[in-house]
């Protein structure tokens, strides 16, 4: 069990922010998120991307505001779980939270801060009839461990870099047949990786189908095989072990849907004078609250992030007295 | 009106909807959907990474050839079509007036 003082779910910039301030009031913090890295939709989606709205930097990469975020938590030592998703809360008996990962770690605080963006980012599943059925019996959308498809016929679809690199790789002596089915005739992955596609592909150890998409799956328990369109020729079957749809990932509100929480249009909704939510000890921050006014930028969060630990710390020393302190008086001094 | 051109946007549940784009607030096609409270997240903020401003252009409305970007994440979209466009890449210009487009089907 993972014990802190503020439980933050959600490690992008407005999550590491909640660190610093909590730092400042001698309160620990540890994150959880479902990406397998720290810095949320700056890292996943836009890190070489600048952005020109954070106060006193004319234009930083996003990539480097989260590493400049991660510098300034450090002294505090924030714990990390990352690449899980917060799945579950309950109480304990001393009025604590207990949070639970889909992979079933346990972590235990007073406080949570939901600083969760978008939610959580999950693989874009396409809209094929039945697909559902076939999840783990031959549909997967994330490529865990290759040699699972040792000697197996696969299907891949997508025209980005982790398409064209699994096609490869499985292509190299792991899978049986590998087959990538891509939407239109150009990729977009790097240069190399195309050309090497192309390469497996003129010397038939790949099965290149452009200007196609799997439309249907068919099987009885396990997948047995896919209907291709394409868009010349038309249907085609093809027999196959399994087909891994790699379009990439999109934010999902996910499990916090189910807290109880006073949710409006895909936000959590808070009072603006501590960023608390409906339930007593549960703060949202960030991207995923809502309230009269809201702005979703990134400064906003941070300011919210702030006003909320003072509220977080009085909750949890409800007889101390909190004063301001300045970080240019004081320093700051980290655990 | 000066720099106001008159949209046509059909909704996912086949309702249209009659919209006064201002051509001079640098805006686009989410946005604009977004400004009148059309379901269109515009989850990325505009910069064609997401595609959920997906949508289809129905008029013959010259529009600027699609980039790169613009493609790169259409490959990452389901139920596209020859006319489908990211909204956040059709900037509102006078050009543009009676631009009618379709809002695509959103994926799981």
């Amino acid at each position: 069990m993972i014990q802190t003082d503020i439980l933050i779910i959600g490690a992008g910039p407005c999550g590491l922010f909640t660190v610093f301030e909590a730092g400042l009031l001698k309160l620990r913090c540890h994150l959880v998120d479902a990406l397998p890295q720290a810095g949320g939709q700056c890292s996943e989606i836009y890190p070489k991307k600048p952005i020109y709205d954070i106060p006193a930097y004319p234009s930083i990469l996003a990539g480097d505001l989260v590493d400049q975020l991660m510098e300034q938590a450090a002294p505090f030592e924030p714990g990390f779980t990352l690449g899980e998703r917060a799945e579950e809360i309950e109480k304990d008996e001393e009025g604590q939270f207990i949070l639970t990962t889909n992979r079933g770690t346990k972590h235990r605080a007073p406080i949570i801060a939901i600083a969760g963006g978008l939610g959580c980012f999950e693989p874009r599943k396409p809209p094929v009839e039945g697909l559902a059925n076939f999840e783990d019996h031959g549909v997967e959308y994330i490529i865990k461990d290759p040699e699972f498809y040792r000697d197996k016929k696969v299907v891949i679809s997508g025209g980005g870099d982790s398409a064209l690199d699994w096609a490869i790789f499985l292509a190299e002596g792991v899978a049986k047949e590998v087959t990538l089915v891509h939407r239109r005739t150009e990729f977009r992955g790097h240069l190399d990786s195309v050309q090497k596609v192309m390469d497996h592909a003129s010397e038939g150890r790949i099965r290149l189908m452009t200007n196609a998409e799997v439309v249907e799956v068919q099987g009885e328990a396990d997948l047995q095989s896919v209907v291709i369109k394409k868009k010349e020729e038309g249907m085609h079957t093809l027999e196959t072990d399994h087909w891994v749809p790699l379009f990439g990932l999109s934010p999902k509100l996910g499990p916090i849907a189910d807290w109880n929480l006073n949710i409006t249009k895909n936000a959590v909704e808070v009072d603006t004078f501590d960023y608390s939510t409906n339930v007593p000890g549960i703060y949202a921050i960030g991207d995923i609250n809502s309230y009269p006014g809201k702005l979703k930028l990134i400064l906003c969060g941070f300011h919210e992030a702030t006003l909320m630990v003072q509220s977080a710390f009085k909750r949890i020393y409800p007889d101390k007295n909190l004063v301001l302190k300045y970080t240019t008086v004081n320093g700051v001094n980290g655990f | 009106m000066e720099n106001t051109i008159r949209i046509q946007v059909q909704d996912r549940e086949g309702q249209l909807h009659d919209i006064d784009g201002p051509t001079d607030m640098g805006m686009n096609m989410m946005e604009l959907c977004r400004s009148a409270e059309l379901p269109v997240e515009g989850t990325c903020g505009g910069m064609a990474m997401c595609a959920s401003c997906h949508m289809y252009v129905d008029s013959d409305h010259a529009l600027p050839p699609k980039s790169d970007d613009e493609e790169d994440m259409l490959d990452e979209a389901f139920f596209v079509e020859d006319n489908s466009r990211l909204g956040c890449q059709i900037h509102l210009s006078n050009d543009l007036d009676g631009l009618k487009v379709k809002l695509a089907p959103v994926g799981n």
